[in-house]
């Protein structure tokens, strides 16, 4: 009974709203990248931003800075994620997964607060070691804010995302037939290949969704950056903003540039790495 | 030992992720806390009273904070519901296509795509205002409502609302009273996060709120970005509750092991 039809009209609300308010601000953007700016009176169209953003060494630190930050956050996510998955699989399987909604709910901005209280030279961390005569003034507590490493930054990258792996990895260990590691074990495999060879070919798939959500959200967030990073360089989601924010109207283009290279960025790394993942699969 | 091992293990997890939370309650009601002091000298309600004063902002902050997450919530799961039910119950040409599109915003930040519609909004008479701020809300929302429902609608193997067809029921009948209390959980734990996900919003808000919308994050930004962690922790804590209460509700609705539901749901940021 129109099958089709009913489907259509079904998928219509959703696709409409995303269609409209994220492909439509996406083309947009593009658009406005190309320096077509009819209200300001900028009706020529070229690449000019994109020439003068990839020409400019505060975009390429940026880049850097970007890729350098999402990579570690999501490399340290994924791997604590995976030791806590297993090292709580055979637990109380509702109360870990309590403790690890905990800071998927939390937003990002608590998450930043609470760990810039911890680290900084006059948090938590400081006044601990300062009790255990290691330092005297705040000052020699290492900077961990604002700093050159970002370690705040990561760290709540890593606090807010590696129990969402681990509750996707937690999931996956349901599907590994104990039997099948009893029998590798009675083998003779040690941990190592019990795991290599038993548990990972079931988790990878979930490992992969999960990081690479974890990888592009921490490459285009702005929130944490802004708030704990340093001013130079910055991850490039906060360079688009300060450029957008720019009094002049001609930085406009530049800013959409940035925002396209930065869709454009995530959305191949995506491509590759699940192209990657089916390779992997295969083997 | 094996389980003794897991218990230790469990702890540790619970500790890392409740560290943060340790100097935020400490200082929301410290009065005096020098460096380095382990504890406040002084205790205060300082952070409190700023926090309820009557005509102070974090009133009116809330107010708007949960007018829009709520509208957003409802209005993300009206979307992703009828979404949700073609992509969990039906097979079709192009629907790995459809499923890529409405993922998308997960993977391409909303951020580019509100910086592209800004002028847009602005012509439209919409920047500004919260009701552009609970539109753009809508982009990272919809994903995970649909997502979520898709995978309830998945579950289900629609026998029952055959049933009540072939008992005469029309199929707007069938939908109301069969389908609809059936994935009633599903649909809560959707709205739930569809609200979190919209209360936890900062530079959506501020790029199409333009500072004229002023939700809780707002203030938590500002205050932090300051010098005063009495303040910043007393609103961080305000900021915190619903996604505690939202936890504590989503919970209810899941059976024992039964996390899957509670994954589709992602990370609200």
């Amino acid at each position: 009974m129109g099958g089709r039809l009913k489907i259509t009209l079904l998928l219509t609300p959703a696709l409409l709203v995303l269609g409209v308010l994220f492909t439509g601000g996406l083309y947009a953007a593009l658009v406005q990248s190309l320096g077509y700016l009819p209200a300001i009176g900028m009706t020529g169209m070229s690449f000019d931003a994109y020439r003068e953003v990839l020409g400019r060494e505060d975009f390429l630190d940026a880049l850097l800075l970007t890729v350098y930050v999402a990579g570690v956050s999501t490399a340290l996510a994924t791997v604590l994620a995976v030791l806590a998955a297993l090292a709580l699989r055979r637990g109380p399987g509702r109360v870990s997964s309590v403790v690890f909604q905990v800071p998927i709910t939390v937003p990002h901005l608590v998450a930043a607060v609470g760990i810039a209280l911890v680290i900084s030279q006059t948090g938590l961390g400081a006044r601990l070691a300062a009790a255990l005569g290691l330092i005297g003034e705040p000052a020699e507590f290492p900077a961990l804010l604002y700093d050159k490493y970002s370690v705040g930054v990561i760290l709540t990258y890593v606090w807010k995302e590696t129990p969402f792996i681990a509750l996707v990895v937690l999931a996956g260990l349901r599907g590994v037939a104990a039997e099948l590691e009893d029998v590798a074990k009675t083998l003779g495999a040690n941990a190592w290949q019990r795991f290599w060879y038993v548990i990972f070919p079931v988790i990878a798939p979930g490992i992969v969704a999960s990081s690479l959500i974890v990888f592009a959200f921490t490459f285009g967030a702005f929130e944490v950056p802004y708030l704990l990073g340093e001013d130079y360089p910055t991850m490039l989601p906060v360079m688009a903003y300060e450029e957008y924010r720019s009094i002049e109207l001609s930085d406009r283009p530049v800013a959409m540039a940035i925002n396209v290279l930065i869709a454009l960025i995530t959305a191949a790394f995506a491509a590759a790495y699940l192209r990657f993942a089916r390779n992997l699969g295969r083997g | 030992m094996g389980k003794r091992r897991t218990n230790a293990g469990l702890a540790v997890v619970a500790a890392l992720v409740a560290l943060p939370f340790v100097p935020l309650f400490l200082w929301a009601f410290a009065g005096e806390w020098r460096f380095p002091d382990l504890l406040p000298s002084e205790w205060s309600l300082r952070g409190i009273v700023y926090l309820v004063e009557p005509g102070g902002r974090v009133l009116g902050a809330t107010l708007t904070s949960l007018l829009i997450a709520g509208a957003t919530a409802i209005a993300s799961v009206a979307v992703g519901l009828p979404a949700g039910m073609a992509l969990g119950r039906y097979e079709f040409r192009l629907k790995g296509l459809v499923i890529f599109f409405i993922l998308l915003p997960i993977l391409v930040p909303p951020l580019a795509s509100t910086m592209g519609i800004h002028l847009t909004f602005i012509r439209l008479g919409l920047a500004d205002s919260a009701f552009g701020v609970f539109l753009v809300h809508l982009v990272p929302t919809v994903p995970y409502t649909a997502i979520i429902l898709t995978s309830v609608f998945a579950k289900r193997t629609g026998e029952l609302e055959e049933a009540a067809r072939t008992l005469g029921a029309s199929a707007w009948r069938a939908f109301l009273y069969v389908t609809l209390p059936q994935v009633a959980p599903g649909v809560a734990v959707a709205a739930l996060f569809g609200f979190l996900i919209s209360w936890s919003q900062y530079v959506l808000t501020l790029l199409i709120g333009g500072g004229n919308v002023v939700t809780l994050p707002m203030l938590l930004f500002s205050a932090a970005s300051g010098n005063d962690p009495v303040i910043t922790s007393g609103l961080a804590l305000v900021f915190v509750l619903p996604a505690i209460a939202a936890l504590l509700l989503a919970l209810r609705y899941l059976n024992s092991g039964d996390e899957r539901e509670l994954l589709g749901v992602g990370k609200p940021s």
